[in-house]
C-alpha cells in the first residue's frame, strides 16, 4: 500500500488521448507524428486571419466509439466553446473544446489490482484540439505547430482511483481498451496519451475529500505512478506534522523524483469559456450512432473470455495474449491460417515476446507473420523438424523474414528419420559408451537420456527424438 | 446627369461589350487614374500606389470573354477585412503590418469564378470596429459630398469609393451595420446578407455570431448580381447555410402591389434628426404610391439592443483577436518572455478603440460577471430575434431609418464612445437576429448629405428587400447623383 492505514487517498485523472484520424481536427492538414518541423501545417492550423475550422466527423465518431466502450451516455446534442489563455502553443491563444456540454458523459472503467476488482467512474469525455509543440534551443525557442489540431480527447475520471497502483492499472486498462477500440495507437513515446492528476488525501472517517493539488502532463504511466507515490506520501507528511495542504498546481522533476510548486502565474487561469460561432452544435442521430455500436470490436475482457471458452487456452496463456492487442491479432491469424491454438499460443507467449522484447522491437518491426508460425508449427507436427531445429528457422523469420520450409531446407535442418542412418547413430553410441549401456542395464534410466544425447549430437541435432528413442530401447531391452 | 464613366457593374460591362469595345487595360487604367487623383483626399484605398491595376491584370486574360461569367472583366474593392491571396490584410490596423495572405477568402474566391478583380484595399475602422472610420491606422476617410465630414463605418472605405465612383463596386463587411451605414451617409447602396447566407471564410472575425460580407453598390440591381456571386454554402464556413440560393436579379421589377410593409414605432422615436425622419417618411410615401400596404409594428426590446450588441460582439472579439500575438505573423515588439512580448506587440499596435473594445469583451466574460453581462446579452438577443419573428409574421419587411443622423463631422464623436455607439442603434438588431437589411439612398439634408432607406427583411428574404430597395429606386433619382469629390466631378 502506497498510503498509511489512516489515510484514505482520491485521485482523478484528465486523461488526453490523440485520436487515430487520417487529418487533423478542423482542417485537412494529416494528423501523423515524426514529420519536420511546420511542415503538417496551413492556415487554419496556424490561425491566419480570417480561416475558420470545420469539424472532423471521424473524430466525432470515435470520441463517440470510446465513450460507447466505456459504458457513457451518449449525448445527442453538444457543442465546441471556446478556453482563452495566452501561450505560444496556441495558434488562436485560444483553445477550442467542450465546456459543459460534451459528448459523452458517466461509465466506467474496471481495474484489478491486487485481485481486487474495482470501479472507477468516468465523469465525461470530450473532444478538443491539441496544442503545438514548444521546442527550446540554446538561446532561442520555437514552436512546431505539426501537432496543433490533432484531435484530442479528454476522458475525466471521477476522483475513485485510491492508490498509485490504482492510477497506473486504471491507465493500462483504459489504454487497453481504446487501443483495441482502434481509437488511439497508444504511443507514449509519441504522447498519444497525457494525462493531469488530481489528488488529495484525507483521514479515514472523514467525509468530504482533502484539499487537492494537481499535477499537469504527465506522459508516461510510470511517472504517473512515481509521481502520485511521492505526492501522497508529501501531503500526508504535511497534514501529519499539522499543516495544510495548498490547492496548487505541482509539477513533476523525473529526474529528482519529486513534485513542486509551480508559480501561481503559471497557471491561475480566467477562461473566459464561451460557445464557439465558428461552429454549430453537433446533432447526433440514433441510426448511424447504432451502426457504429454494432460495429464495436471486441474489447480485451470479451477476448479473453473467448481464448478461454472457444479455444481451451488457460486463463494465463489469455491474459498474456490478450494484452497487446497486436499479439493478440498475431495469435489469431496463425490460427486464422492453420495452426493448434495451444502451440500457437506457446509459441507466441515464449519465443514471439521473448524475441521482442530481446530486440525491443514492436510486432510491427518483426518480419515472422502469422502464417510463417503456421507454417512452422505444421512442420513440428509433422515430425519433419525438432525442436531445436524449428527454434532456429523461428529465429530466421523473426529477423529477416521468409518461408519456413525454404528455411528449413536452406539450412539442412530437416529432420532424419530414416531407419538405415538411425540404425547407424545407435550402434555407434552404444559402441562407444559401454558404461552406460550397462549403467541402463543396470536399472539406471539415466543413462538412456545419455545415449540419446550422444545420438542427436552425432546426428547434430536433426535426428527424429522419438525414433532415436525407440530405436536405442529396442537395441538395448532386446 | 448622365455619368460619364462606367460606374456600375452593368455600366461597366457594357462598355466592355460595345461595339467598338472598349479594353479591360484601358478602362482599368482609367479608373486607376481616377483613383489616383480622388484617393488622396478621400483616402478610400489603404496604400494605393497605382501598381495593383498592373499586378491584377498580370493574372487575368486582358481580353475577357464577355458573357463567361456574370462579372467578366469587372474590378471589385475589397474591404481590408478579407484575405485576397498574395495581398495584404491589414484590416487597417498596424498588427498586421507585413502580413501577406496565403490564401482567397471564400467570397473572393467567387468573385475570381464571376470572372472579376478583386481590386485594391478598401479602408475601413481598425478591425472593423468603428462607425465613423477614424478608427482607422491608415487615417479616417473622407465624405465624397463633404470631406469635412466622416464616411461612416467600418466600411467607409467601400462606401466612399463607390459613391465618388472610384470602385465600380466593393465588398463590405457589416457586424452591426458597418456596410448599411456607411452606404447611408456615402448615398449608396449597402446589403448585408441574413446570418449564413454568405460564407465568412477568409473574414477576419471581428464578431463571429453577427459578421456578414455584403455588396456595397451603386444600385440594387448590382447589389443583388453581387450577392448572386457570393451566396451559398461553402465547406469551409460549417455556420453558411445549405439553402439554395434564388435568382436575386428575376426579382427585381418596379411593383411593390401586395406588399406588406411595417414600420416598428421604435426607429421613429425621439432623437432622430427631423431631415432623416422627413426623408424616410417621404420615402415611406413613395412605396405606398407604388402599392404597398404600410401598417405600424412594434419591437419592444429595441432600446436593449446597443447594449447586448455590444456585449456579445466585444465578447467574441476579445478571443478572435487574441492571434494577433506576434508569433506567426505581423508585428511584433520583443520582449523578455512570450507573455511579455504579447503584451508589448498588443499595446504597441492595436488602437484605442479596438484596445477598449478586447477589455470590454475580457471583462464580460470573465468569472464572476459572466453570467450577469454574456449570458444575459444571449438573451436578450432571443428576445430581440423573437420580436422580429413576430413581426414578420404581420408584414414582409420593414421601412426605418438607417441611422438617426448624417454624417457626423469628422472629430465630433471621437472622444465620446458611448454616443458613437447609440449611433449604431437601427443596425444593430438585423445582426442580432440574423436577419437581412438594405440600406438605399433616400434623399438629402439642407446640407447636401445624403440620407438613407433601410429595408429589413426575415432571414433568408433578400430577394424581397432587394425588390422593394429596386422599385424605389427605379421611382427615384437619388442613386443617380454625383458627390462633388468623386470621379464625376473631378476627372475631365
Ligand atoms: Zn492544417
Amino acid at each position: 500500500m502506497n498510503a498509511p492505514v489512516t489515510y484514505k487517498v482520491s485521485i482523478g485523472l484528465e486523461t488526453h488521448v490523440q485520436l487515430r484520424t487520417r487529418s487533423k481536427i478542423w482542417c485537412t492538414c494529416p494528423n501523423r507524428f515524426g514529420r519536420p518541423p511546420n511542415t503538417d501545417v496551413c492556415p487554419v492550423c496556424l490561425g491566419y486571419p480570417g480561416t475558420m475550422p470545420v469539424l472532423n466527423a471521424a473524430a466525432v465518431k470515435q470520441t463517440v466509439c470510446a465513450g460507447l466502450l466505456l459504458g457513457c451516455t451518449i449525448n445527442y446534442r453538444s457543442k465546441f466553446d471556446r478556453k482563452s489563455y495566452f501561450y505560444p502553443d496556441m495558434p488562436k491563444n485560444y483553445q477550442i473544446s467542450q465546456y459543459d456540454q460534451p459528448l459523452c458523459t458517466g461509465g466506467a472503467v474496471t481495474i484489478e489490482v491486487d485481485d481486487q476488482p474495482r470501479t472507477i467512474r468516468i465523469q465525461r469525455i470530450h473532444l478538443e484540439e491539441d496544442v503545438a509543440k514548444n521546442v527550446h534551443f540554446a538561446d532561442v525557442s520555437g514552436v512546431d505547430f505539426n501537432r496543433a489540431g490533432t484531435p484530442l480527447m479528454e476522458i475525466v475520471s471521477e476522483p475513485d482511483i485510491e492508490s498509485a497502483d490504482e492510477a497506473f492499472a486504471y491507465l493500462q486498462a483504459l489504454k487497453q481498451m481504446l487501443v483495441y477500440g482502434g481509437i488511439t495507437d497508444g504511443n507514449l513515446e509519441e504522447g498519444n496519451i497525457r494525462c493531469d492528476i488530481n489528488c488529495s488525501v484525507r483521514p479515514v472517517g472523514q467525509q468530504e475529500l482533502g484539499t487537492k493539488t494537481e499535477i499537469k502532463n504527465m506522459n508516461t504511466f510510470k511517472g504517473v505512478h512515481r509521481s502520485l507515490t511521492y505526492e501522497i506520501q508529501r501531503q500526508i507528511d504535511v497534514l501529519q506534522a499539522g499543516g495544510r495542504i495548498t490547492q496548487e498546481t505541482r509539477r513533476w522533476d523525473d529526474e529528482r523524483g519529486v513534485t513542486s510548486a509551480m508559480r501561481s502565474k503559471e497557471y491561475a487561469h480566467d477562461y473566459r469559456y464561451f460557445p464557439e460561432p465558428d461552429l454549430v452544435p453537433v446533432v447526433l442521430e440514433e441510426s448511424p450512432l447504432e451502426t457504429w455500436r454494432a460495429a464495436l470490436p471486441e474489447m480485451p475482457a470479451q477476448r479473453r473470455a473467448r481464448f478461454v471458452a472457444d479455444l481451451g487456452l488457460p486463463p494465463y496463456d489469455a491474459e498474456v495474449l490478450v494484452a497487446d492487442k497486436a499479439v493478440a491479432d498475431f495469435f489469431e491469424a496463425a490460427l486464422a491460417a492453420g495452426a493448434a491454438p495451444k502451440p500457437a499460443s506457446n509459441w507466441v507467449m515464449t519465443e514471439l515476446l521473448r524475441a521482442l522484447g530481446e530486440k525491443e522491437w514492436t510486432l510491427a518491426e518483426a518480419r515472422i507473420t502469422p502464417e510463417n508460425l503456421a507454417r512452422l508449427l505444421q512442420l513440428l507436427e509433422e515430425g519433419q523438424i525438432n525442436t531445436p531445429a524449428a527454434k532456429t528457422i523461428f529465429s530466421a523469420c523473426f529477423e529477416q523474414g521468409g518461408d519456413p520450409v525454404a528455411i528449413m531446407q536452406a539450412k539442412g535442418l530437416s529432420q532424419v528419420s530414416d531407419e538405415g542412418a538411425l540404425t547407424a547413430w545407435v550402434d555407434a553410441a552404444i559402441a562407444a559408451h559401454p558404461k552406460s549401456v550397462a549403467d541402463y542395464q543396470g536399472g539406471k534410466p539415466a543413462a538412456l537420456q545419455f545415449l540419446m544425447g550422444q545420438v542427436m549430437r552425432a546426428s547434430r541435432g536433426k535426428a527424429n527424438p522419438p525414433k532415436v528413442l525407440a530405436a536405442l530401447k529396442a537395441k538395448l531391452d532386446a | 446627369m448622365a455619368a460619364r464613366f462606367p460606374s456600375t457593374i452593368a455600366a461597366w460591362r457594357q462598355a466592355l461589350e460595345a461595339k467598338p469595345r472598349h479594353n479591360l487595360p484601358s478602362l482599368l487604367a482609367n479608373l486607376a487614374s481616377a483613383i489616383d487623383r480622388c484617393n488622396p483626399g478621400l483616402n478610400c484605398y489603404i496604400d494605393w500606389d497605382g501598381g495593383e491595376v498592373q499586378k491584377a491584370l498580370g493574372g487575368i486574360d486582358p481580353e475577357p470573354r464577355p458573357g463567361a461569367g456574370p462579372l467578366e472583366g469587372v474590378p471589385i474593392g475589397i474591404k481590408d477585412v478579407l484575405n485576397v491571396k498574395d495581398q495584404p490584410c491589414h484590416c487597417a490596423s498596424r498588427i498586421l503590418e507585413g502580413y501577406i495572405s496565403p490564401y482567397d477568402a471564400t467570397v473572393v474566391a467567387r468573385l475570381r469564378r464571376a470572372g472579376a478583380i478583386p481590386l485594391g484595399r478598401l479602408n475601413m475602422d481598425e478591425f472593423a470596429m468603428g462607425s465613423t472610420n477614424e478608427n482607422s491606422a491608415y487615417g479616417p476617410v473622407r465624405n465624397p459630398w463633404n470631406k469635412d465630414h466622416v464616411a461612416g463605418g467600418s466600411s467607409g472605405g467601400a462606401a466612399a469609393a463607390v459613391a465618388a465612383g472610384v470602385a465600380v463596386a466593393a465588398l463590405g463587411t457589416d457586424t452591426g451595420g458597418s456596410i448599411r451605414q456607411p452606404a447611408a451617409f456615402c448615398g449608396c447602396v449597402g446589403l448585408k446578407p441574413s446570418y449564413g447566407r454568405v460564407s465568412r471564410y477568409g473574414l477576419t472575425a471581428f464578431a463571429s455570431s453577427l459578421d456578414q460580407v455584403g455588396p456595397v453598390t451603386r444600385t440594387v440591381a448590382d447589389a443583388a448580381t453581387l450577392l448572386q456571386c457570393i451566396a451559398g454554402r461553402d465547406p469551409l464556413d460549417t455556420t453558411s447555410l445549405d439553402v439554395p440560393v434564388p435568382d436575386y436579379t428575376a426579382a427585381l421589377g418596379s411593383e411593390l402591389g401586395g406588399l406588406k410593409l411595417g414600420l416598428p414605432a421604435e426607429y421613429f422615436a425621439d432623437g432622430v434628426d427631423p431631415e432623416v425622419t422627413r426623408a424616410v417618411r417621404a420615402a415611406i410615401d413613395e412605396c405606398r404610391r407604388l402599392g404597398a400596404e404600410i401598417i405600424e409594428v412594434q419591437l419592444p426590446h429595441t432600446r436593449y439592443a446597443v447594449a447586448t450588441y455590444y456585449i456579445i460582439a466585444t465578447a467574441e472579439a476579445s478571443a478572435n483577436l487574441a492571434r494577433f500575438d506576434g508569433v506567426r505573423y505581423g508585428a511584433r515588439v520583443a520582449g523578455q518572455d512570450p507573455l511579455d512580448s504579447y503584451q508589448r506587440t498588443r499595446a504597441t499596435y492595436f488602437g484605442p478603440e479596438v484596445k477598449r473594445r478586447i477589455i470590454l469583451g475580457t471583462y464580460v466574460l470573465s468569472s464572476g460577471y459572466h453570467d450577469a453581462y454574456y449570458l444575459r446579452a444571449q438573451k436578450v438577443r432571443t428576445l430581440i430575434r423573437q420580436d422580429f419573428e413576430r413581426v414578420f409574421d404581420q408584414c414582409d419587411a420593414l421601412l426605418t431609418p438607417v441611422a438617426p443622423t448624417t454624417a457626423y463631422r469628422l472629430g465630433e464623436r471621437i472622444d465620446d464612445p458611448l454616443q458613437m455607439y447609440l449611433g449604431d442603434i437601427f443596425t444593430v438588431t438585423a445582426n442580432l437576429a440574423g436577419i437581412c437589411g438594405l440600406s438605399v439612398p433616400c434623399g438629402f439634408s439642407t446640407t447636401g448629405l445624403p440620407i438613407g432607406l433601410q429595408i429589413l427583411g426575415p432571414a433568408l428574404r433578400e430577394a424581397t428587400i432587394l425588390q422593394i430597395g429596386h422599385a424605389y429606386e427605379q421611382a427615384t433619382n437619388w442613386s443617380a447623383q454625383h458627390p462633388p469629390h468623386g470621379r464625376e466631378a473631378i476627372q475631365s
